[in-house]
């Protein structure tokens, strides 16, 4: 019945390989918490919350003990608050970044995300107001994650918007100059942003999503190494990528299991189960050492897109037999200052954003935890995020822009912000000027991908 | 329900005796112990029924793994729908 062989897998991959559930983030709708006055809207907010994640950390620490497998972070997402902020005519929208904070703290959630403005295709009102606050939100919270949308297939990309979010991610960073700039570091600017993402800092609620809802995010980089360490150096590619699906399977059975545990323990509907390769900076839980230990010298040679390709498309195909629902981002992760691996190829100089760049054509998400030199211009950033967002859009998948620019630091110096958010140098940004094409502003239309019907 | 206790370690006197002790304890019924000692490295499979468990599983888990501290094991009490899940489709 049972095999020894698997148990003690089982326990080496939890205990030796980082094998661990990443997130379990409870979504929550806060349309019902919508009034013109944002006092009384921000005591709705409160209170919702916390009626409804009440229970959220004591039901995923009894889950990680019954199984003995470690949950990592817990985790809220609420609907964009300026949806909320739309409604009220107090232009101080940071009231509700502190009473996201207030709540996430009440409850003892690591992150709370939904400080956001879907605005791919233009603002209403409330957008304006509420990006123009991130910079402060961030600086005067802990656990509050902001994330703009900016474009997508269908709609194309705001190029008002890409302009602004240069500016914005900018003084992110200034305002928590003193703090390793870590204000830029929750902030993530999207296109094509999933509606039921799990990870931060880019989760919020969408808006076709139920009133609440559990969604899971698995881990795992360090299992596929694992495995991938104890294979042949002479297997083929094929066998490569047999044996990464079939661990990524393993893998997002247990990211399944905790889902469907926490959903009916808490009494709320079951979402998705995200197919994620997440790293951390802990040794032994790299994308980058897989990539390597796929047969590259260090992450970013040539080669890296193609291996990375492989990676990404294998951990899908293992992942989706083993979940009833899954979505989310859904792919290998390449956070440069969260994965041990990139921050040593970066460091050496073999990691370049160029080369990331490629890499997010391939992958879930896209150029994620960068540091830039504190003095690039805030254009250049715009124009950082226009490439991702085209990329995106062009694709018919997610991508998304979070570097963190390093005030008063250049080219090699480092940012530490502990935590799963790592450290790492920062990297050479080229800086010929976009200015011109930047403050064009206005629309990139839609492309012909988005005529389907 | 079942549950499976897995206890690695140095070899020493009464480590069975001590973990079914522990299951006793609690009304956790032993169906099955796999046992090797390899190099004095001592490792133990058991397979136990929780069906009728006198306290919350989770207390048993952690008190488990305690006993296995205190004489310098490894002791993991993991619920068996884990490896159903990782192991069979």
């Amino acid at each position: 019945m049972y095999n020894t062989h698997d148990i003690l897998e089982t326990i080496k991959m939890i205990e030796e390989e980082h094998l661990d559930i990443r997130t379990v983030t409870m979504g929550i709708s806060l349309i019902d918490c919508i009034d013109s006055d944002i006092d009384k809207a921000c005591e709705k907010v409160y209170k919702k919350i916390t009626t409804y994640a009440a229970d959220l950390v004591p039901v995923c620490q009894k889950i990680e003990s019954k199984y003995g497998i470690p949950i990592i972070n817990k985790r809220i997402a609420v609907t964009p608050i300026a949806m909320l902020a739309s409604a009220c005519q107090d232009s101080n929208v940071v009231k509700f970044a502190l009473a996201l904070e207030k709540a996430a703290v009440a409850v003892g959630v690591n992150f709370i995300g939904g400080y956001s403005a879907l605005v791919g295709k233009g603002f209403s009102a409330g957008d304006y107001a509420l990006i123009e606050s991130i910079p402060e939100a961030l600086s005067v919270t802990e656990h509050v994650c902001a994330s703009v949308n900016i474009g997508s297939t269908k709609a194309g990309i705001n190029m008002d918007a890409v302009k602004l979010m240069g500016k914005i991610v900018k003084q992110a960073a200034e305002r928590t100059a003193a703090r390793n700039c870590i204000g830029a570091a929750k902030l993530v600017v999207f296109c094509n942003a999933p509606e039921d993402n799990p990870f931060m800092a880019g989760a919020f609620h969408g808006v076709g999503e139920p009133d609440c809802v559990i969604n899971v995010g698995v881990s795992g980089p360090g299992v596929v190494r694992a495995a991938l360490e104890k294979a042949d150096d002479t297997m083929d590619l094929s066998g490569v990528a047999e044996l990464i699906k079939r661990t990524a399977f393993k893998i997002t059975r247990v990211g399944q299991l905790v889902a469907r545990e926490a959903a009916n323990a808490l009494g709320v509907p079951f979402g998705i189960v995200d197919l994620s390769l997440a790293p951390t900076p802990a040794v032994g839980d790299s994308v980058a050492h897989i990539l390597e230990e796929m047969g590259l010298e260090q992450c970013g040679a040539c080669g890296t897109t193609a291996a990375l390709a492989m990676l990404n498309d294998a951990v899908k195909k293992g992942g989706v037999m083993a979940s009833s629902h899954v979505g989310g981002l859904s792919g290998a992760f390449i956070p440069v200052t969260e994965d041990a691996g990139m921050i040593d190829a970066a460091r050496a100089g073999t990691l370049t954003i160029e080369k990331l760049e490629a890499m997010t054509a391939v992958c879930s998400v896209g150029l994620d935890m960068i540091n830039i030199p504190g003095d690039t211009p805030p254009e250049v950033i715009s124009a950082i995020i226009a490439d991702e967002a085209a990329i995106g859009m062009i694709n018919s998948k997610t991508t998304a822009v979070r570097v963190i620019p390093a005030i008063g630091k250049n080219v090699g110096d480092e940012l530490e912000f502990g935590g799963l958010l790592g450290s790492g140098p920062v990297m050479k940004v080229n800086t010929a000027s976009p200015l011109k094409f930047i403050t064009r502003a206005g629309r990139i239309p839609a492309p012909i991908q988005s005529l389907k019907n | 329900m079942k549950a499976v206790i897995t206890v690695v370690g140095k070899d020493s006197v009464g480590i069975l005796a001590k973990v079914s002790n522990g299951c006793a304890e609690y009304n956790v019924n032993v169906l099955e112990v796999s046992q090797s000692v390899l190099s004095e490295m001592f490792c133990m499979i058991m397979i136990c029924d929780i069906s009728a468990i006198s306290c919350d599983f989770v207390d048993f888990a952690n008190d488990m793994k305690k006993l296995g501290e205190n004489m310098g094991m490894s002791v993991h009490v993991m619920h068996e729908d884990i490896f159903n899940s990782m192991h069979s489709i």
